[in-house]
């Protein structure tokens, strides 16, 4: 992974040391009490609008870097499993948001 | 073309694991997803290490991508059935490389790595072992390629798409909501682009919409003007591939170039013309 690639590896990428004034959201995806790590996190602006989307790392987990505001996870399994949340990003701040489906 | 001369489903897949003339490739930046389990047979590529040029930024030339192929046992008969992660941007990439170079019998699995993860099929890991080949590929077909004068020169005159989401469009941010934000070069898009962000081209499962969906996103909805040449741009050119993909592939749009330089080589550029803010 690089810093000037557009990949999306599994979990997202490794956190910075200090998340600077970058918006971060990350958590953990946990089925009948077992990490989830084959699927997909996606984030979703207004009007379900795309944003951004990583598969699962291999402990269930997901970072993303966004932009300050509102904004709605939504998570995909196998076996048809999803599950959405809100969640807040501000700037300078890691939101955990862990999801159980 | 049509559709089924450029796409297939799983079930098309899986139905060839282990056909002598089909080569299933999967293609990633991150691949530990491709060693953690792939399509049984599948081999792998690399979209930095084994297609981009180690020095100079560019792609590697026709006598690298001889060589890429060879090593992989793809001979110039075979049928090479792409797909990958990230809803199939490195394996559209690969598609556009692959038609680049003069491979026309290439193949993109819809929905890519996502929806087979989805509906619980097979993976594997085991690497396949396939004798090496003698691959001889064309020059570059230079009808599929923008370069940046192109670009510049394309403005106000040609359909600029700019396929990164709408925030990278506008100038709030410089990379996509997965990655760090810790790029220099400036915010914006190219004068007179529309934006229509790759990820409305697909479902949610990465399968491609509908031919008619596409033409009302693009026509319709974009306000393309299908008789005009046009241009994709992203950041690097892989979302755009996958635009591309979808215009000159599904629709069959007869000129339509991918712009691989894409926004950080635009951005960076001293003295162009930048816009800030939603469309004009």
């Amino acid at each position: 992974m690089t810093a000037d690639g557009c990949g999306a590896p599994a979990g997202g990428v490794s956190a910075p040391a200090t998340v600077g004034s970058q918006a971060v959201v990350e958590g953990k995806v946990v089925h009948q009490g077992a990490v989830v790590s084959t699927g997909y996190a996606r984030l979703l602006g207004t009007g379900d609008e795309f944003v951004a989307e990583v598969p699962l790392g291999a402990d269930g987990g997901f970072r993303f870097f966004a932009a300050p505001g509102s904004w709605t996870l939504r998570v995909l399994a196998p076996g048809g499993l999803r599950a959405e949340r809100s969640v807040q990003a501000d700037n300078g701040q890691v939101t955990t948001v862990d999801v159980t489906i | 073309m049509s559709r089924s001369d450029v796409l297939v489903d799983a079930d098309w897949a899986e139905a060839h694991i282990g056909d002598p003339h089909v080569v299933i490739v999967e293609v990633d930046e991150d691949t530990s997803a491709y060693d953690k389990g792939h399509i049984p047979g599948a081999v792998k590529v690399d979209w930095k290490k084994d297609l981009q040029d180690p020095v100079r930024r560019d792609f590697v030339d026709k006598t690298g991508f001889e060589a890429l192929l060879s090593e992989r046992g793809i001979s110039n008969d075979d049928t090479v059935l792409l797909y990958g992660g990230n809803n199939n941007w490195f394996a559209a990439y690969a598609y556009w490389y692959f038609r680049l170079y003069g491979h026309d019998k290439v193949l993109l699995l819809d929905g890519g790595r996502k929806k087979w993860e989805l509906d619980s099929r097979e993976l594997s890991t085991d690497v396949p072992q396939r004798p090496r080949t003698s691959y001889t590929a064309t020059e570059q077909d230079a009808s599929l390629r923008a370069l940046r004068d192109e670009v510049l020169d394309a403005i106000g005159k040609r359909n600029l798409v700019d396929v990164r989401s709408p925030d990278e469009f506008t100038g709030r941010l410089l990379a996509p909501a997965h990655l760090p934000q810790e790029q220099a070069q400036r915010a914006g898009h190219i004068p007179t682009a529309r934006n229509v962000p790759w990820s409305k081209a697909a479902n949610e499962d990465g399968t491609f919409r509908s031919d008619d969906e596409l033409r009302q996103l693009y026509q319709g909805d974009a306000g393309l003007d299908f008789g005009k040449d046009t241009i994709a741009y992203c950041r690097i050119g892989e979302r755009s591939a996958h635009t591309w993909f979808v215009l000159h592939e599904l629709l069959g749009l007869p000129n339509v170039k991918n712009y691989d330089g894409s926004w950080t080589e635009y951005g960076s550029l001293v003295g162009v013309p930048i816009e800030l803010g939603e469309a004009r």
